[in-house]
């Protein structure tokens, strides 16, 4: 499209944000993909609408506040780059807008809500501490007010023991690799058992796992939602703590990696640039590596399980790894694999999506678990805490007896012993809130 | 009095429309309004009074019974993908969106038909037949997205049009809601129609005559075998003279299709494709239908290629190697956007036998132009779709690109050709019309609308050259062109 934009003027985003605006050619390949506009079937929330809404935005044809409500309806989701044959990177150009333009027209609540998220989520130790908080709360949840009332219904009813890391952990026999493991910020919390997977698959392949201490947040959350500086200021935190001796920098988020591929763009402009660069070229998705290293065959399952794989999107579409989990899921013995009709499409977790819409993210969420349930698999993989939570929750909502949720590294590390079974078998064992 | 803000009588409009639908489907917002500016063709830009989002046909009908009553135009709307305009807003009327009416209805695999509500997408009826061995076989390079009631209304064509026959050959009726909200039926169910034949009049009526809101469709049986082709040449006129020799040998492939350098380039960038070393243009040839009849045309097909300039000739070894060419050939023209910054796009048709000879000449104007144009289009019905590329913060270079476009288009009306293939009339080409048909025609056409709808409130301003228009012209630039905020692509 044509635009009257100069680069130069909206500072670092610029280049992105008038790239993204000029490749597009409204030519709406991109709507049958995306969540909102396949639910609401309006072109404001489709993604060819929300590029134009924000280049009137930017260009002063029209007022943050006109567009607050498309803007804050994107999942960010990116599915709408995986469909766009021109090449339109919607998730820089959203980025970029969010920080220089997204109107701050929220109600005080609203306000309250965003300070919450933002000042917690991030930090393990205030996470954990919010949670606990919250817990007391959770029985009032109808009588708390709407905006906020999500939150405290994702709120898990049991919190796993705070977990230690050994800050090296060796191989035996013949060393493959050696890698970081990022341990996450709020999935530290919620789920340790995740890392603990990780850490186990990798040993079993001669990866040597180091994990720096004293670990924060990478910044995801912040960079997604504008917060440029705030997220700067985290990227260059956790970026003097890892050392550069490894072969790669592995992270078993989706939502981290997407936003660690992107370390350049987040610390353009700091003292930790170069760093940036480095780690943006070493970063990868424990499930890429694995591939990429080759997986030495697990034992597999005693009995046969069918299991869906479900994509999750900061995976599948902003770092457009689909098929290394699959090929990964595919060489466990006994482990039959199910395609879900809806493959590529978001669950409503979304980073803190579910949080601020949860409406959509409702309807995101039961559509998913029901499908889900009607393929009639034993337990569903995929690569994302937040879609693990998101789908638990519906799942359970769905069915008195779900089928479990498992982080894809978890699969791979009880394939690799078989006599786990009986735990597969318990979904609520398997549960993202116990360890 | 700031922008769209209606009328008195537009207030006591926009008072009863909201009688009809619950507040969440009638947008009025402006940040709602601006998003159904325009349509594919983003050089016309017009914001809408209101947009309603129907779930079902009498919401419809009310909704056009209101608007006759008042008098306020309205655009029917799929997912705006026309490329010349047809779904622009008139900025004292409606948009009428029908993205949530998108329910199959009916799959009969006896009948081979299927019944659809108007917003389904293209490739969801054959997806939805695919679990019977059927499908729809109109399959625009838009398929993924645009609509079926878009279709209709601009009897959209595709690859395997050459074969197959466009919208118009496989739908057989359809509900209609009249300009009065008065719901028809035209057509039926069956391929031998007795009576004028209403349904004919109404494809490709470019939404003057009235809202599509069911309409049955032909499904075909899915061939038994695919035998694909990309056959390198070294030069456009080359493969142009390929195509006019395959169809004039009698051999009726499913597809002919070619593509230049320029936009073998974009697709490759932008799907991964790979072409046949140094070639400057490609052919992509198929043949469908049974094993059998493939096997046979397939060698008649080899003689003729190796008759041909050919340079390279590359067979697709399975399926997913032919979905790979398919895949570079549809998504071509929007991954011209990753080679140009902008670009126009141009429909338009010439006899197959002067294909080759038209695209030298269009060359030619091209390079006297200083502009570069890519090509990629239907060869075997003659349909070209040349893409102007330009960089629109050039000073001049929009209007250097308009000038082009429309030199190509009396470029081929000269040969014999049409201005539009399957992209429609719109508001792009609403002047060239009288060239094309000679104004008593024209104006017979103008009789016929009248007689369904007096005060022409339905897609006011399209298709008719003299009418007022929503919001500007073609020849010449349109202010928002000429401050470069507007675009053709
Ligand atoms: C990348 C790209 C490639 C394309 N390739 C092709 C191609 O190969 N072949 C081809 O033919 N076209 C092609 N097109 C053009 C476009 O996709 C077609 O014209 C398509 O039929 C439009 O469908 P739509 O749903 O987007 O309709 P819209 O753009 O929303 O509307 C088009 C017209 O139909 C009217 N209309 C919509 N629904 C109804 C209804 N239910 N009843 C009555 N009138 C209605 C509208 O008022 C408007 O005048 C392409 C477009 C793009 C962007
Ligand atoms: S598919 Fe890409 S180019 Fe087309 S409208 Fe969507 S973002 Fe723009
Ligand atoms: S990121 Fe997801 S929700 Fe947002 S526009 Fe793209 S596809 Fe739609």
């Amino acid at each position: 499209m044509l635009h009257e934009l100069e680069s130069e003027k909206l500072g670092p985003h610029g280049p992105a944000v008038t790239q993204a605006i000029s490749s597009c050619v409204h030519c709406g390949f991109c709507l049958p993909t995306c969540p909102t506009y396949q639910l609401l079937g309006e072109e404001e929330n489709s993604p060819r609408g929300r590029i134009f809404l924000m280049k009137e935005v930017l260009e002063g044809e029209l007022k943050p506040a006109d567009i607050a409500d498309s803007i804050d309806k994107c999942l960010g989701c990116a599915a709408c780059m995986t469909a766009c044959p021109s090449g339109v990177n919607y998730d820089q150009l959203l980025t970029g807008y969010r920080h220089l333009k997204h109107a701050r027209t929220r109600t005080w609540l609203q306000r309250v809500r965003d300070f919450m998220v933002h000042s917690t989520l991030p930090y393990a130790e205030r996470f954990r501490w919010a949670i606990r908080m919250g817990r007391l709360f959770k029985p009032f949840a109808r009588l708390v007010p709407a905006t906020i009332r999500p939150m405290l219904e994702l709120l898990p009813d049991r919190l796993p023991a705070k977990a230690e890391w050994p800050s090296l952990t060796k191989v035996e026999g013949r060393r493959r690799g050696r890698v970081v493991l990022l341990t996450g910020c709020a999935q530290d919390v919620l789920a340790p058992r995740i890392t603990k997977a990780a850490i186990s698959v990798l040993v079993r392949n001669g990866v040597e796992v180091v994990i720096p201490p004293g670990q924060g947040c990478c910044g995801a959350l912040s960079w997604h939602a504008g917060r440029a500086s705030v997220a700067a200021k985290m990227a260059s935190d956790l970026l003097q703590r890892i050392p550069q001796d490894v072969d790669a920098v592995l992270t078993t988020t989706a939502g981290c990696g997407s936003t660690l591929k992107e370390y350049s763009h987040v610390t353009t402009g700091t003292p930790a640039h170069q760093q940036g660069i480095w780690l943006e070229q070493h970063v990868k998705d424990v499930c890429e590596y694995l591939d990429e290293l080759g997986l030495t065959q697990p034992a597999g399952l005693p009995r046969l399980m069918r299991v869906a794989y479900h994509d999750a999107c900061h995976l599948l579409h902003a770092q457009k790894v689909g098929q290394a989990p699959r090929r990964l899921l595919g060489k466990i013995k006994n482990l039959q694999l199910v395609e879900l009709p809806s493959a590529g499409s978001c669950c409503g977790s979304a980073g803190s999506y579910n949080i601020e819409q949860p409406g959509l993210a409702e309807v995101l969420g039961r559509d998913k678990s029901r499908e889900i349930l009607r393929t009639e698999v034993h337990a569903v993989a995929t690569g994302n805490i937040g879609c693990m939570v998101q789908l638990q929750r519906h799942l359970r909502e769905s069915s008195n007896n779900p089928p479990p949720v498992w982080h894809t590294i978890e699969v791979l590390e009880r394939a690799y012993r078989p006599r786990s079974l009986t735990e597969m078998d318990s979904g609520a064992q398997m549960s993202p809130t116990v360890s | 009095m700031p922008l769209n803000s209606p009328t008195i009588a537009g207030a006591e409009f926009l008072a009863k429309l909201r009688e009809l639908y619950p507040p969440e489907r009638v947008l009025t917002k402006r940040g709602q309004l601006a998003a159904y500016e325009s349509d594919g063709l983003t050089v016309f830009q017009s914001r809408p009074m209101a947009v309603v989002v129907p779930n079902d046909i009498e919401e419809i009908s009310a909704t056009l019974k209101l608007c006759q009553t008042y008098g306020v135009p309205y655009v029917p709307r799929g997912s705006g993908t026309s490329l010349s305009g047809g779904c622009v807003p008139h900025a004292e009327g409606i948009v009428i969106a029908l993205n949530r009416m998108n329910r199959i209805l009916q799959v009969d695999p006896l009948q081979c038909t299927a019944v659809v509500e108007p917003g389904v997408i293209n490739l969801e009826i054959s997806k939805a037949a695919s679990h019977y061995g059927l499908y729809y076989a109109p399959d625009p390079s838009s398929q993924i997205v645009c609509t079926i009631g878009g279709n209709l209304a601009f009897n959209a064509g595709g690859a395997h049009c050459l074969k197959y026959g466009m919208t118009s050959n496989h739908v057989l009726g359809a509900k209609v809601v009249l300009p009065d909200g008065e719901i028809v039926m035209l057509g039926d169910a069956s391929l031998e129609h007795v009576g004028p034949d209403l349904m004919g009049m109404f494809v490709g009526s470019e939404g003057l005559f009235g809202i599509a809101v069911e309409i049955t469709v032909r499904l075909l049986p899915k061939p038994a075998a695919f035998h694909t082709v990309l056959v390198g040449y070294a030069g456009m006129k080359a493969a142009g003279d390929a195509v006019a020799q395959i169809v004039a040998s009698g051999l009726l492939p499913g597809a002919l299709e070619i593509m230049d350098s320029l936009s073998m380039e974009a697709a490759t960038r932008a799907v991964g494709v790979e072409y046949p070393v140094g070639a400057k243009a490609v052919l992509i040839v198929e043949l469908d239908g049974t094993t059998e009849t493939v096997e046979i045309e397939k060698l008649q097909l080899q003689r003729l290629l190796e008759a041909s300039a050919a340079t390279a000739t590359l067979v697709a070894a399975n399926a997913e190697q032919r979905a790979k060419i398919w895949k570079g050939r549809k998504s071509a023209f929007s991954a011209v956007g990753l080679i140009s910054p902008d670009f126009l796009v141009q429909d338009c048709v010439v006899p197959r036998t002067k294909l080759g000879q038209v695209l030298e000449e269009i060359e030619q104007l091209s390079l006297e132009s200083g502009l570069r144009v890519a090509n990629v289009f239907h060869a075997g019905d003659g349909n070209l779709h040349p893409l102007i590329l330009f960089d629109g913060r050039e000073p001049g270079a929009l209007e250097r690109a308009e000038a082009l476009s429309a030199k190509i288009i009396r470029l081929c009306i000269q040969h014999g050709g049409s201005i539009t293939g399957e992209h429609g009339v719109g508001m792009e080409k609403r002047e060239f019309m009288p060239d094309l048909f000679g104004n008593s025609d024209v104006e017979f056409m103008r009789q016929l609308r009248r007689a369904l709808d007096p005060q022409e409130v339905s897609n006011r301003g399209k298709m008719f050259p003299d009418m007022e228009a929503p919001s500007l012209r073609l020849v010449g630039l349109h202010p928002l062109e000429s401050q470069g905020i507007a675009s053709r692509m």
